[in-house]
């Protein structure tokens, strides 16, 4: 989408405009999309301020330089390097190269960003930090484009998934859309015969039979029944309650599955 | 951002440790030829130190010219487009947007300025090391006739712009070779190899048909700017074989990496 690598058919374009076909001077349409590709790269000799200062100067006029130049204090306490920009970045940590590569996606005020893996090499702090940042940035009107294989991540994050697989769009959707809605909940009580006999009792819940843990039941719950309606149930009869969870497949199993089926129709 | 790649170079160690090496090698002749009383020998314009310091810039381009200039070009051009691809930072170089042709021609223009930043380095410093121990008067030639030092100046100068000249063949085939290649090293090494080869082609007898054709052939042609009056015909021979090979290999680079798909 870069413009890095040609198509062997076909025709890219970002915000309207053509990718290819720009090779003397560079698509006009990318100054407007900051990128991370892979892994954040710099000059390893040079600061992280000055790295910042050189990609700047590699392109653009006059006027996009300048403001780009004006930003880079900004972002880089945006992404908390304001200490360690005068360093070498051969110094850097896996974390603060991933930072800085991410201050440079922003210098220009992108219109578009395309991240690949964004909170690689961060602590779980730094993910969050990250998260909300995107999330703010997303919010106030940039497109962000994501590519992460930390699922749970792109459900906390994202307003619309698609998961490629071989190379074909196999799902594409709002996140909550991957996973079909909780119908099976796991019951956690004091009285676990009693509460199986009574939970048999109501209409649309099925008490699974598979593996029997003391104090713990697995039910499937449709209409006209729902989590609430056994809960009341279980609490009216006298018998306590301590958890009530719903169980989904896991988003790891809903990728698999979805990979797999690509592959089963290759 | 041709400043930006001199801005780079500049901000590097090595850079300048060249520069202290180059710096070394530019007062030698001097310095040695102070305590030498043998009368005879030594590279090119060596002698001549004694009647002109000026000489010095000369004999310091000339040790310079056949292996350590084809060696720092071959350096600097092969690593010009494979080092970016092998540092990482091309695919974020090209994505910013910087045009691929435009990136080739100023990793071209950027080796060349430092060449001859290098060469100009080396010659001021033969210069002030030559007029420092053994004065600037007029400048015999080599045909016997005596010349101002303001005209050797030039003529000086004219020879550093030959120097440059040969050596754009060379820088042109390391950066197409650097468009081959995600390594460095590898078109640095097959850079050097071409031009030594041609050297020795250039100087085995056998294969004196190919010798006007090899891109080192004329590179000693500027000693002829310091006859009086100066002999121009191996200049301007020397001049067109470089201009072809640069336009050759100039525009083999702009055209490859036009196409080629950046991965790395």
């Amino acid at each position: 989408m870069l413009g890095l690598i040609f198509p062997t058919e076909g025709e890219v374009s970002i915000l309207d405009q053509p990718v290819f076909g720009f090779e003397g001077m560079g698509a006009p349409a990318l100054h407007r999309v900051g990128a991370l590709i892979e892994e954040p790269a710099f000059w390893t000799y040079l600061s992280g301020r000055r790295n910042l200062e050189y990609f700047t100067r590699a392109a653009g006029s006059r006027q996009e330089r300048e403001t780009r130049l004006g930003r880079i204090d900004e972002v880089l306490s945006t992404v908390g390097l304001q200490d360690a920009a005068g360093k070498r970045v051969k110094a850097y940590s896996q974390g603060m190269r991933q930072r800085l590569g991410i201050a440079q996606a922003l210098l220009g005020r992108p219109d578009l960003l395309v991240l690949d893996e964004p909170t690689n090499g961060l602590d779980p702090q730094g993910m969050r930090e990250i998260r909300l940042l995107l999330r703010r940035l997303a919010d106030d009107g940039t497109t962000i484009f994501v590519s992460s294989h930390l699922l749970f991540e792109v459900e906390a994050m994202c307003d619309r998934v698609g998961v490629l697989a071989q190379g074909r769009l196999v799902a594409d959707g709002p996140p909550g859309s991957l996973r079909a809605a909780a119908d099976t909940f796991r019951v956690e009580v004091d009285d676990r015969a009693r509460a199986a006999g009574l939970l048999s009792t109501m209409a649309g819940v099925t008490v699974s039979e598979d593996g029997e843990t003391p104090g713990s039941i697995r039910v499937q719950v449709a209409t006209p029944a729902s989590s609430a309606s056994i809960n009341q149930a279980l609490v009216s009869a006298g018998i306590a309650v301590s958890a009530l969870v719903p169980e989904r497949e896991s988003l790891e199993d809903v990728f698999l599955s979805l990979v797999e089926g690509a592959d089963a129709v290759r | 951002m041709f400043w930006v790649e001199v801005g780079k170079t500049t901000r590097r160690l090595r850079t300048w440790f060249f520069a202290a090496g180059l710096a070394a090698l530019a007062v030698l002749p001097v310095v040695v030829l102070i305590r030498d009383h043998s009368p005879g020998g030594g590279p090119p314009f060596y002698q001549m130190i004694r009647h002109n310091g000026l000489f010095a810039a000369l004999t310091a381009v000339a040790l310079l010219q056949p292996f350590f200039l084809p060696l720092g070009a071959a350096l600097l051009s092969g690593e010009s487009i494979a080092g970016e691809a092998s540092g990482g930072t091309l695919r974020y170089l090209l994505a910013r947007p910087s045009g691929r042709r435009r990136l080739v021609a100023v990793k071209y223009g950027g080796v060349m300025a430092e060449l001859a930043a290098a060469l100009f380095w080396v010659m001021a410093l033969g210069l002030i090391a030559g007029a420092a121990a053994f004065g600037l008067g007029s400048l015999p030639t080599l045909s016997g006739a005596s010349i101002s030092t303001g005209a050797g100046v030039l003529r000086v100068l004219g020879a550093a712009l030959y120097v440059e000249a040969g050596i754009a063949s060379v820088v042109a085939i390391g950066v197409f070779l650097s468009t081959l290649t995600d390594s460095g090293p590898g078109a640095t090494v097959a850079t050097v190899a071409i031009a030594i080869a041609s050297q020795v082609l250039d100087g085995l007898n056998s294969f004196r048909v190919i010798h006007p054709y090899l891109p080192t052939h004329g590179w000693l042609a500027w000693a002829d700017l310091f006859r009086s009056p100066v002999a121009w015909d191996a200049v301007t021979r020397g001049l067109v074989v470089d201009a072809a090979y640069t336009v050759i290999f100039l525009g083999a680079a702009l055209v490859r990496f036009s196409r080629k798909d950046v991965a790395s």
